[in-house]
């Protein structure tokens, strides 16, 4: 496709975007990402003509709640490749997803002595529940280095994995450096010694076609509102025999076949693990963006958001006094590039940023470790989706050209 | 609000060359204090002599506007007695929620170039890190 194809796609695709006709440049996608107007129409067409308590009630209304649920699944499931929608756990977000995972999974599957492998670019909900239950199970808590650009090496991974891993805990995209690790060759290496292996594909999952079953992935998490759907839905994928072995991580209504007082069984997966009444309306809102994204395709997503990241990054490099965090090469940047001001606290540059309508965040990224690894305290973020423009990067850069000198520092 | 009137100078030469921000030898008192929002840190260190701050300083990393406050503060406090400095204290947190008056403000001298911040929700706790600190010592001092 050429740049002016996709240039003129773009520009038609935006319209769809209600709140992006203010007058900001909004340039923190990977914090979450605006929403068009089918998924905000199909979570009110849904509350409009089809809201009832699903799985509960035997009337019309909510077996056609409990449809559009259950549809919502099978979509997902088909979008990331999953073998059945039975694969697909909805929680709240990522964070949930994740939590989920590690306090189930560790609780019986983590033993004294054996060794969890985190890398240590994983965004703080990809850290902290496994830290906190390996601590739980007097398990170690492996730290997996990339090099500073967040290339993870073979000899690196090599290092951590030994006949005592059960389980590797790593990102598909970095949120801080964009870096895209290659799972499907860590996976095997995983596999090879006996692990599983649980993605988090937040910043990857909207950005770029992800195959469960090509990357042989056991788990994979993601948010629906970093993907142009609501906040408040997100997805755990699992395989099947793992989602079998593992306990409820909450207790509640829907989640059972029989409680007694002395005897209790529970529903069969996934709804084992969706405790209480499930968020229809966001499984909507998700589902709707997924064809949203379908409709648009990858080939125009990235090939946009490809340009996008070039165009910052040799801006950014064409100001004195700023410094690009990770690979300096666009080509290792998935829509994600983090700087620092040099002399200029991430909170100024942002702040004054903001006044323009400037929209980039600041600060440690919920990535501490990763800020300890590369030793900055703080960071300035740009990140991208597919709606942005090239004249939004150049407001970026001409706005962040003017940070140093009205901090009073010369250049 | 323009940049000129929230990073002015006085702002930005406070930020740029600080005239307190390095370490005394033996202060009496030591408090860090920490910023919730975004887990920037300062140390305030004053020495006391019969309730009268003879010197003070602060370390730590920021953005210009919790540096550039905490340098006016400490500046401001040298020499006043406690009393003085909660007085300071209270009158810049106030001034920084919008509630005090002009002629409180006059009273805050130079740190009355931040008043523009009561206007700034996102950056009011950068601008009150280093009063709020001080406010903590002296409401310890009296237990």
């Amino acid at each position: 496709m050429t740049e002016t194809k996709i240039l003129e796609k773009v520009k038609e695709y935006r319209k769809c975007f209600p709140l992006l006709s203010q007058d900001i440049a909004y340039l923190d996608n990977a914090a979450t990402t605006q929403k068009p107007s089918k998924v905000l129409d199909a979570v009110r067409d849904y509350y409009e003509k089809n809201n009832a308590n699903p799985f509960r009630g035997v009337y019309d209304l909510s077996e056609r709640a409990t449809e559009c649920y259950e549809n919502a699944r099978a979509k997902t499931a088909a979008f990331i490749n999953a073998e059945a929608p039975e694969n697909i756990i909805f929680v709240r977000n990522a964070s949930e997803a994740l939590n989920l995972l590690a306090y189930s999974w560790c609780e019986d599957n983590l033993a004294e002595g054996d060794e969890v492998v985190v890398s240590v670019m994983e965004h703080h909900s990809d850290f902290l529940p496994w830290k906190y239950m390996a601590e739980k199970k007097k398990a170690h808590l492996v730290k997996l280095e990339p090099d500073e650009t967040g290339y993870i090496s073979d000899e690196a991974l090599d290092k951590c994995l030994s006949e005592k891993t059960r389980i590797v805990a790593l990102t598909q995209v970095s949120n801080v450096l964009g870096r895209v690790n290659d799972i499907k060759h860590i996976a095997e290496k995983v596999h090879a010694c006996g692990a599983l292996i649980s993605v988090d594909g937040a910043q990857s999952v909207p950005h770029m076609k992800v195959d469960v079953r090509e990357l042989d992935c056991d788990f994979l998490s993601f948010s629906g509102h970093k993907m142009f759907g609501p906040m408040g839905i997100g997805v755990l994928y699992g395989k099947r025999e793992h989602f079998e072995k593992m306990r409820p991580f909450m207790y509640g209504g829907e989640m059972i076949q029989t409680v007694h007082w002395d005897r209790v069984t529970y529903a069969e997966v996934p709804h084992r693990f969706e405790a209480g009444t499930v968020n229809v309306g966001g499984a909507v809102g998700l589902s709707a963006a997924i064809d949203f994204i379908n409709e648009v395709g990858w080939d125009i997503i990235e090939a946009q958001e490809e340009i996008l990241t070039k165009r910052a990054i040799e801006g950014i490099r064409a100001i004195d006094g700023i410094r690009i965090i990770g690979s300096q090469n666009a080509n290792d940047h998935k829509g994600i590039v983090t700087f620092c001001v040099n002399d200029v606290h991430p909170h100024d540059t942002s702040d004054i940023l903001g006044r323009s309508g400037v929209c980039i965040r600041a600060g440690h990224h919920c990535a501490q470790p990763l800020m300890d690894f590369l030793g900055v305290k703080s960071t300035c973020r740009v990140s991208f989706a597919f709606y942005n423009t090239e004249e939004e990067v150049d407001r970026f850069l001409e706005e962040l050209s003017k940070v140093r000198g009205l901090l009073g520092y010369g250049f | 609000m323009d940049f000129k009137t929230f990073y002015n100078e006085v702002v930005t030469d406070h930020n740029m060359h600080p005239l307190h921000k390095h370490s005394i030898e033996d202060p009496d008192i030591e408090m860090e204090g920490v910023n919730p929002s975004c887990g920037d840190e300062i140390t305030v260190q004053l020495k006391v002599k019969d309730g009268i701050i003879s010197d003070g300083s602060f370390i730590g990393d920021g953005c210009a506007i919790s540096q550039a406050s905490a340098d006016i503060m400490i500046d401001m406090i040298i020499g006043k007695n406690v009393t003085e400095a909660k007085h300071l204290a209270d009158n810049f947190i106030r001034m920084i929620k919008g509630e005090a008056t002009q002629d409180e403000i006059d009273e805050l001298g130079e740190a009355g170039a931040l008043s523009d911040i009561s206007h700034m929700p996102a950056r009011v706790k950068c601008a009150v890190l280093g009063w709020r600190t001080v406010d903590e010592i002296i409401k310890g001092m009296d237990k």
